[in-house]
């Protein structure tokens, strides 16, 4: 006689009903299965793709541009509207970034922060008969080797080697692909400053992200400079932080004091994080709807056995069970059903998980890019199983309330 | 001493369109020891009396007291405790849980009363049993059961926490002859031996003979029986 009464009538109800439980406790298994599996899917995608953007590329681009067009002389000259002026034609700036060493000793002051300095431009790579448009990023390797993971994302060659070399280009490895050329072929690089220069491919990189890949192309920042005509500019700083989380704060700090746009990490992914956001709303409303069924079925059992047992319940009120120990009982019934359900869902969640995990593709020779990044973390299990306890609380109160309510004389004279 | 139950000038009306009057003023009063028999023609109020006397249902007008205290303005929760504590029932039908043993039907009151340890529980509710002649059904099933064996654990269960006051809703008329004098000679055991008033609808004029006292309604009157 272990089990509380409420607590013995109820286990006694469901077990009197055992399919229907059975059913309804497979859905909410299901339901919260479904979505530890599919949660542990998109936040490890999300986060591979987080750390992967992290790894990569800059935390904070300090670039040659403006977020407001410059004020030009005249405008502020004659503020007011006084006179109105037409046909203004603002000057004829050089881009780039001007007193950029006085920017790079400021931010190497900043602690945990590395900065590099960039010249990227047009080229067009000529190899054999193909034509390739690429961007042409200058670089001073050993600052770039640690504000980015170029150095590791070298396949072949080396990052050291654009200092050996004359003339040396770092290829990305589709790019490579797409033109035919391997380590130390020649290319001939054109640029819209009408230079041609032969430049000789010193190394192979491949960093997984394809526009990167595909796209880019490095060289010694000085002779990047002489390539585009551009000497002694730089139109890009960027950064990498200890923390990466400090990059909106810095970016904006750096932006305040030297007025070129900086942009953190968090910006420059701004649209990928709010797709990112959406999805997890769409995976929320999704498992959501599998609960809210799950939740159905719960109410039905529920429904179903206080509409058979509406005698019992007359019973145990006129023995002097209150309304709160009717509605305990059902309410009770309703969490070991939602218990049980995600109990068992934390199990089909983890098979599912493993399951995903097991799976491999055939996309690239990347090993890590062949199979599904997931997010092992019990804080899905929790999420579920509370959604499921919840949500099944929720189903059994609506009706034990009613029960609760049912008048035991009216029972009593409708049987007799 | 006080009653053990009384109403004062009870009437109940249920409400409705045409409102239908069950109980048209009624006063009655109960004492110790007493086995009293409710009858009257289908519709003359008897059963709606022992509700309202049972603290099942309340009055439109009047009051009912139990042991001389007003139970008027007690809360739904109060008067649970009320019958737990003081009163027992017993309907037409069994109205025993059906996945339960006869046994743990009869534990129920006294678990949710909570008065007693387990060991205690089990051996007053088998002595219960014993006393009714079930000592051997202890653990069957209500559909184990005969007719006459499932109505006496149910006054088994009535009894269960030692009430003031067994109410007792036309319990024989489901039952033969034989079972139905069984049940009136426990009831009229339990009024002489142990004190405990016994009030029983019934429409059987042979048995309504047997209790100590008889009280007769009409149309929602008494007609016959009001003074103890």
């Amino acid at each position: 006689m272990a089990l509380p009464l409420a607590l013995d009538v109820a286990v006694t109800h469901l077990l009197g009903r055992k399919r229907q439980t059975v059913v309804s406790v497979l859905g909410v298994a299901l339901g919260v299965g479904f979505f530890i599996a599919v949660a542990a899917l998109m936040q490890g995608f999300q986060t591979y793709f987080r750390q992967t953007i992290i790894d990569v590329s800059p935390h904070v681009i300090v670039s040659d541009e403006f977020r407001e067009p410059p004020v030009q002389p005249v405008e502020s000259a004659y503020r007011g509207g006084a006179v109105d002026l037409r046909g203004l034609r603002p000057e004829d700036e050089r881009r780039g970034i001007r007193d950029s060493r006085a920017i790079i000793d400021a931010i190497d002051r900043i602690p945990g922060a590395e900065v590099a300095a960039t010249l990227s431009g047009q080229v067009v790579l000529r190899f054999g008969g193909t034509d390739e448009a690429a961007t042409l990023i200058g670089i001073e390797p050993d600052r770039e080797a640690r504000v980015t993971t170029l150095a590791q994302d070298i396949e072949a060659g080396s990052l050291e080697r654009l200092e050996t070399t004359a003339n040396g280009i770092l290829l990305g490895r589709q790019l490579a692909d797409t033109l035919g050329a391997t380590l130390g072929d020649s290319l001939i690089a054109v640029t819209p400053a009408g230079v041609t220069r032969r430049v000789t491919v010193e190394g192979i990189f491949h960093t997984g992200i394809e526009t990167l890949d595909s796209n880019v192309a490095y060289t010694l920042l000085k002779r990047a400079q002489v390539m585009q005509d551009r000497i002694n500019v730089v139109n890009q700083i960027r950064l990498r932080l200890d923390d990466p989380n400090r990059a909106p704060e810095v970016a904006q700090r750096t932006e305040a004091r030297f007025g070129y746009k900086a942009e953190s990490w968090q910006e420059t992914n701004q649209n990928i994080f709010q797709i990112f956001t959406i999805q997890n709303a769409i995976m929320y409303s999704i498992v959501g709807a599998i609960l809210v069924v799950a939740a159905f079925g719960i109410f039905n059992v529920i429904s179903t056995v206080i509409f058979e047992k509406t005698r019992d319940i007359a019973i145990l009120k006129s023995i002097g069970l209150t309304e709160g120990d009717i509605r305990r009982i059902f309410l009770i019934e309703g969490l070991i059903a939602g218990m049980i359900g995600a109990l068992l869902g934390w199990a089909v969640g983890y098979g599912l998980t493993e399951v995903l995990a097991s799976i491999r593709f055939d996309f690239s020779a990347d090993p890590e890019e062949n199979r599904f990044h997931l997010d092992y973390s019990l804080l899905h299990y929790a999420i579920g199983g509370g959604f499921a306890c919840a949500a099944a609380g929720l189903a059994a109160w609506l009706p034990a309330r009613r029960a609760a309510k049912l008048n035991p004389v009216e029972i009593v004279r409708g049987a007799a | 001493m006080a009653p053990v139950l009384e109403a004062r000038d009870v009437v109940r009306v249920l409400p409705g369109e045409v409102p239908v009057t069950l109980v048209a003023g009624i006063t009655l009063s109960i004492g110790a020891g007493e086995f009293v028999a409710i009858t009257g023609p289908s519709g003359s109020g008897k059963s709606s009396l022992l509700y309202l006397l049972g603290l099942l249902d309340r009055p439109t007008e009047g009051a009912v007291l139990v042991e001389g205290r007003d139970t008027g303005d007690l809360s739904a929760a109060e008067m649970a405790r009320l019958r737990l504590e003081k009163l027992g029932f017993v309907f037409q039908f069994h109205f025993l849980l059906p996945e339960f043993s006869a046994l743990a039907n009869v534990l129920i009151p006294m678990r949710k009363l909570g008065r007693f340890g387990d060991a205690e529980m089990r051996d007053r509710a088998l002595a219960l049993l014993g006393r009714l002649g079930l000592e051997d059904q202890a653990h069957k099933r209500p559909d184990q059961l005969s007719g006459g064996q499932r109505q006496r654990v149910a006054i088994a269960r009535a009894l269960a926490n030692d009430p003031k006051v067994v109410l007792a809703d036309e319990p024989t008329g489901n039952l033969d002859t034989k079972n139905a004098q069984i049940v009136f000679d426990i009831f009229s055991g339990l009024a002489r031996d142990s004190g405990t008033t016994v009030v029983t609808v019934t429409h059987d004029e042979h048995l309504a003979a047997q209790a100590t006292r008889r009280v007769h309604l009409v149309d929602g009157r008494l007609v016959d029986g009001a003074a103890g």
